[in-house]
């Protein structure tokens, strides 16, 4: 398997401390079974580092009041803050306004925003849309639930048994009824990253929007929405560092102005009477109700931090995660990497001949490493590679080759029981 | 009792070497068991005569607790009356829920070696599918699952 070079690593490696990093994350110096806690599931979430956490405290603590209405002090500093957040955010993916940057609950969330504020207004019946075998269900659910509203067709992009999508097969399924592309930027169950520039471009020549499932990809590479052009943009605020129940959603912002709300309710509108509402301008138009204004605030903190030690860093650190694992692993007979796709991240999926992934999940536990298993929500995917289930390993940039060891000590144990 | 007394000899030795592991030629009841959590899936047959389980066997994709809770269920439950085997399922997911008094009496005998599981809730499902699969066996209910409707944590023994 051929892996990706760090041409960053000579530049950033020196800077990047990691042990100075995990000094942050209160979280990781828990004991799990009486080991050091291990925390490798870091594609279902990340860890909060203290400054994070700080924030929250800080704004609950002295900034708090509901926002957008209040002519008082503390709804000034609320409203302020949770602005300044949502620039922190544009500046983080490079959007172009902050009006493009829209808080949501998380990236299902922001898709089905994007489902019911696009794809209602603008899908018909016999109209296609083209998604990718690897996406996760939060990217195929709410358009099979058009699909089967308007009488809409799905169609799907195949992958080879690398992991990769196969590129000429997209471009294939183009036709005059394709009204929309959504993509995941990285797979979440194999660490693909997909090519999604050029992905966007062809679209593009053809008319067709495309929605970009990004939350497997701006915790770990330095994410421009306007250098990839995409027309959506989804990803979420846990596994960024941040807090759960927040998210964003990028849209271009004259596809933001044409697209109908999502939820009705109050700070979406400016006017309402029983005979005509007039809904907002964006983001607020897209933004019912009162948003948790705590979790906004927070998530700007986390890209601060991440910003702090740099992307490339940390896709620098990543990537030799990545490496070291695979090599380790490549050595324990009878274990199969699932996914092998030249350009990754630092995921590792596998399976052990002869040991179900949930024996290996709860016997991994009780060394204190923390892994999934099962199917990822991926079913797609599992079934076009042949497997139930696998084991994954997912790391983060606070994860050490120590704890790489520890992982890879734990499987010889799980197979020490097995055999 | 932690993970590791869990997963204990005579766990390891069923699901290497799971005992009534295959089909019956004659089956008067049978049922396949999902756990849609994992894709795990579990086929029971067994052979009623009159009241009495006279064969029983079983086959499918699981983890290596349920296999053995699968395995370990069939010695058990063959040459047993029907009513006997639906005490053993009610005292045998009572203890996977941590449910059972383990020092009161009970019929479980060595199936107390799956006690820990009540540690590991995401694991207790594992456990059950093959007593909840025979359950359903019994009463004529070909397929049942661990969600939902057929959730066994949630439902009571009385239902199918």
């Amino acid at each position: 398997m051929k892996l990706i070079e760090s041409d960053l690593k000579p530049q950033f490696a020196p800077m990047f401390d990691v042990e100075h990093i995990r000094a942050d994350f209160p979280i990781l110096k828990l004991q799990v079974n009486d080991r050091p806690l291990v925390y490798l599931d870091n594609a279902a979430s990340s860890q909060m580092p203290q400054p994070v956490i700080d924030r929250l405290v800080r704004y609950q603590a002295t900034q708090h009041a509901n926002i957008n209405r209040g002519v008082h002090y503390l709804s000034e500093t609320a409203t302020a803050e949770y602005e300044d957040s949502r620039r922190k955010l544009q500046y983080f993916i490079n959007a172009r306004e902050d009006r493009e940057v829209i808080f949501t609950s998380g990236t299902t969330d922001a898709i089905n925003l994007v489902m019911h504020g696009y794809g209602r207004k603008f899908i018909g019946g016999g109209d296609e849309i083209i998604l990718t075998t690897l996406e996760h269900h939060s990217n195929i659910v709410p358009w099979q639930m058009l699909a089967e509203e308007k009488g809409a067709k799905i169609r799907v992009v195949p992958i080879n048994d690398a992991g990769e999508l196969l590129v000429d097969e997209y471009e294939k399924l183009f036709n005059e009824r394709t009204k929309f592309v959504g993509v995941l930027h990285v797979s979440n169950a194999l660490g693909t990253v997909n090519p999604i520039k050029s992905m966007i471009e062809f679209a593009h020549k053809r008319g067709v929007p495309v929605l970009i499932d990004g939350a497997q990809a701006v915790p770990h590479m330095k994410v421009d929405v306007q250098d990839l052009d995409c027309d959506f943009y989804a990803f979420s605020g846990h596994k960024l560092c941040g807090p759960t129940g927040i998210g964003i959603l990028y849209g271009k912002a004259e596809l933001l102005e044409r697209m109908q709300p999502f939820k009705g309710g109050g700070d979406m509108i400016l006017s309402v009477t029983f005979e005509k509402t007039t809904y907002n301008t964006i983001p607020h138009k897209f933004e019912a109700g009162t948003p948790p204004i705590a979790a906004a605030i927070g998530l700007g903190a986390a890209v601060d931090y991440l910003l702090g030690i740099g992307m490339d860093a940390i896709a620098a650190h990543e990537l030799d995660l990545l490496n070291y694992a695979t090599e380790q692993i490549r050595h324990l007979p009878g274990v199969r990497i699932i996914g092998t796709a030249p350009v990754k991240t630092a995921v590792l999926s596998f399976e052990v001949k002869g040991v179900h992934p949930h024996d290996i999940g709860t016997l991994l536990n009780q060394e204190g490493v923390a892994v999934r298993t099962g199917h990822h929500c991926v079913q797609p995917v599992m079934l076009r590679l042949k497997v139930p289930a696998t084991t994954r390993a997912s790391f983060a940039f606070y994860n050490t080759m120590a704890e790489v060891d520890t992982f890879i000590t734990g499987l010889r144990t799980v197979q020490k029981v097995f055999t | 009792m932690n993970t590791k007394s869990l997963y204990q000899e005579v766990i390891l030795d069923h699901n290497k070497k799971p005992r009534n592991y295959g089909t019956l030629d004659k089956a008067s009841h049978q049922a396949v068991g999902h756990n849609p959590l994992c894709g795990d899936h579990l086929n029971i047959a067994l052979n009623l005569d009159r009241d009495l389980i006279d064969s029983i066997a079983f086959h499918g994709e699981s983890c290596a607790i349920c296999k053995a809770s699968a395995s370990m269920m069939t010695t058990v439950v063959k040459g047993k009356t029907r009513s006997d085997a639906e005490t053993l399922i009610q005292e045998f997911r009572d203890m996977a829920m941590g449910k059972l008094d383990l020092d009161s009496p009970h019929h479980l005998g060595r199936l107390t070696v799956f006690a820990g599981v009540r540690d590991l809730p995401t694991r207790v499902k594992c456990a059950i599918l093959p007593w909840h699969t025979l359950h359903a066996a019994l009463n004529s209910v070909t397929t049942t699952s661990t969600e939902a409707a057929d959730d066994p944590m949630h439902a009571t023994i009385g239902d199918a």
